[in-house]
């Protein structure tokens, strides 16, 4: 609850200094704490370890969760919540959605992430979007369905050493009431409208521990287990799912090309929206992203296929084969974040203290220059961040084709014949090595 | 009631994973890894010499925007702002300088570390600011030659390091 609390705190400040502050980025509380100390915990720490831990404080939701309950911190299940509470058009489900707010979000971010009124718009306009939806929907479908941010956490939270599962399936079986879901005068029934006796993988639990208070048999539990464990898991994969590690994966690498490459007229060209330019670049963008990665990649699991005469549908081996770049898109955005980060992580002391870039000095930190961090360092760290992701990529490819090509479903499958998979994850790391250190 | 416990998910038992290591191939790959991580490089040799590189500054690049030079070299930069205050800052050196609109400044160091070093402008100048970059080349990148011959190493490994 303080976690949330201070949360929501700090999201109030950072919508009035985005409206209210100075135009220059590094001078305004929101553009550092978002897009620089917000990011960074997210990217580097809070994903990689916590999956959507972020989710279970995250300010967002909470207005719509107040209407839904009819309360702020009031009873349990209060009778007088506000909304129609509406389940989520079936047709509607899945993550496709949220690729496209995604994508839509990356094709402005550069001017996003640069423009303080900008964020502050547009962090105002996802809150209202979930409020609206609240009113109408059940649940936190906003979180589930349309939050940009929720598409990308939820994917990689699929490699967190934190699970919540149900200890013994057996017990919900015999348990009529499923309070876990439908919630009871102890908690609320799972905001992610999950059922936690079913639940195989993290990617659609957002950490809010409702069913561990609302399970009367204490069979569930939050746990430590191997990193990576849930791409283990044939069950659940799905295209949207695949589509989103091509997007992550993708956008990671055009990033790495426009902002962190000298050549200021690619830049220029993402910066000014609505421009000639800018056209070609979204239209790069979305060929890079949604044409050219998935593209070669099917063609390799198309070879692949071909090399060890398995007759199987191509579509289900590209959304199986599309989950070793899980690892890859992560290691990326983690080697990109990298790049930025601690180059520009002392903006956060002066912005502390004088967060409207109104001349306040309010813990005598406003007057901190500018000292990019670690600036020797990083290549190094960007390097074996990417390596890891490729031997990880290529563990991950190695289990997913033990599961599907055993010598008897596949007597041509020889280990060798994994190279077309292989070589596709060396191939684009290769690549975002050369973009962020060469 | 949250209640942390250590549980380990069984990964699949070995009769169904057809992968099997290979140990001595992956002894092999694994000293070739560290010899390619770790191995000194002999540099080619050299003669130092005095480098002048005159840079542009303007929102939100610098023209050139890399600067190719030899281990060793004298580097001079001359940093002109085109439209408003810019600097330089050079990751790895620590080093940087500061221009006014019409007014040159100089920059000048031993290139006495060989890879690939980003420089970023140092002054807030406009939107892109964090993101205006150049690159100085020193000598050969032995950084990006380790890590795509890692890299390379552990696709051959992938590939050829189990057998059925």
């Amino acid at each position: 609850m303080l976690a949330r609390v201070f949360a929501l705190a700090g999201f109030i400040l950072v919508i009035l200094s985005s409206l209210l502050g100075t135009p220059v980025g590094s001078r305004n509380f929101a553009i550092i704490i978002v897009w620089i100390a917000w990011w960074a915990s997210l990217i580097l720490i809070a994903v990689p370890l916590l999956g959507r831990g972020w989710c279970s404080i995250c300010p967002i939701p909470m207005p719509g969760e107040w209407l839904q309950n009819g309360a702020v911190l009031g009873p349990i299940n209060n009778k007088k919540g506000f909304g129609l509470n509406i389940r989520w058009p079936k047709k509607l489900r899945g993550i496709w959605l949220q690729n496209v707010s995604f994508t839509v979000l990356a094709l402005f971010s550069i001017v996003v992430l640069t423009q303080p009124h900008i964020t502050g718009l547009v962090l105002l306009g996802l809150i209202l979007v979930a409020v609206i939806v609240s009113i109408i929907f059940e649940r936190r479908a906003f979180c589930r369905y349309l939050c940009p941010v929720g598409g990308f956490i939820g994917l990689y939270s699929q490699v967190s050493p934190l699970e919540l599962r149900v200890s013994d399936t057996s017990v919900c079986a015999d348990h009529k009431d499923k309070t876990c879901y439908t919630g009871n005068q102890d908690g609320y029934g799972c905001p992610w409208g999950v059922f936690p006796g079913g639940m195989v993988k993290n990617t659609n639990c957002g950490l809010c521990f409702e069913c561990l208070r609302t399970c009367p048999h204490e069979n569930i539990a939050v746990s430590l287990r191997p990193i990576g464990s849930d791409l283990s898991q044939a069950r659940g994969r799905k295209l949207d799912e695949a589509f989103k590690a091509f997007i992550m994966l993708g956008s990671a690498v055009v990033y790495s090309l426009v902002l962190i490459g000298p050549w200021g007229v690619v830049k220029d060209a993402a910066f000014a929206v609505g421009s000639f330019p800018w056209w070609l670049y979204a239209l790069a963008f979305l060929l890079v992203v949604y044409v050219i990665l998935p593209g070669i990649f099917y063609l390799a699991v198309r070879y692949f296929n071909h090399t060890i005469a398995v007759n199987r549908e191509p579509a289900r081996s590209f959304i199986d084969y599309s989950y070793t770049l899980i690892p890859l898109g992560l290691a990326a955005w983690v080697a990109f974040s990298l790049s930025f980060v601690f180059a520009n992580f002392s903006y956060l002391w002066p912005v502390l203290s004088d967060p409207f870039g109104w001349g306040w000095n309010i813990f005598g930190t406003a007057g901190i220059a500018w000292t990019p961090y670690l600036s020797g360092l990083i290549p190094a760290a960007q390097s074996i961040v990417l390596i890891l992701g490729l031997f990880w990529s290529i563990a991950v490819i190695r289990r997913i084709s033990s599961e599907r090509n055993t010598p008897i479903l596949s007597p041509e499958f020889q280990p060798w014949r994994i190279w077309p998979l292989v070589s596709y994850s060396a191939f684009v790391t290769v690549g975002l090595l050369w973009l962020l250190v060469g | 009631m949250i209640d942390l416990q250590m549980q380990w998910i069984d990964f699949p038992n070995k009769s169904s994973n057809v992968f099997h290591r290979q140990p001595l191939l992956w002894s092999v790959i694994g000293v070739f890894g560290l010899g390619i991580a770790l191995f000194p490089i002999p540099l080619t040799p050299h003669r130092p010499v005095e480098r002048n590189f005159r840079v542009d500054a303007s929102t939100f690049e610098f023209t050139p925007a890399v600067l190719k030079v030899n281990q060793g070299d004298v580097v001079n930069i001359e940093l002109n702002s085109a439209d408003v205050v810019h600097g330089i800052y050079l990751d790895g050196y620590d080093i940087q300088v500061t221009a006014e609109p019409g007014q040159a400044a100089y920059l000048k160091f031993v290139a006495d570390r060989s890879g690939t070093f980003r420089f970023r402008c140092s002054v807030s100048c406009g939107a892109l600011h964090p993101f205006m970059v150049g690159k100085v080349k020193v000598g050969s990148d032995y950084l990006l030659m380790r890590g795509a011959g890692i890299a390379l190493l552990a696709l051959i490994a992938g590939v050829f390091g189990f057998q059925k």
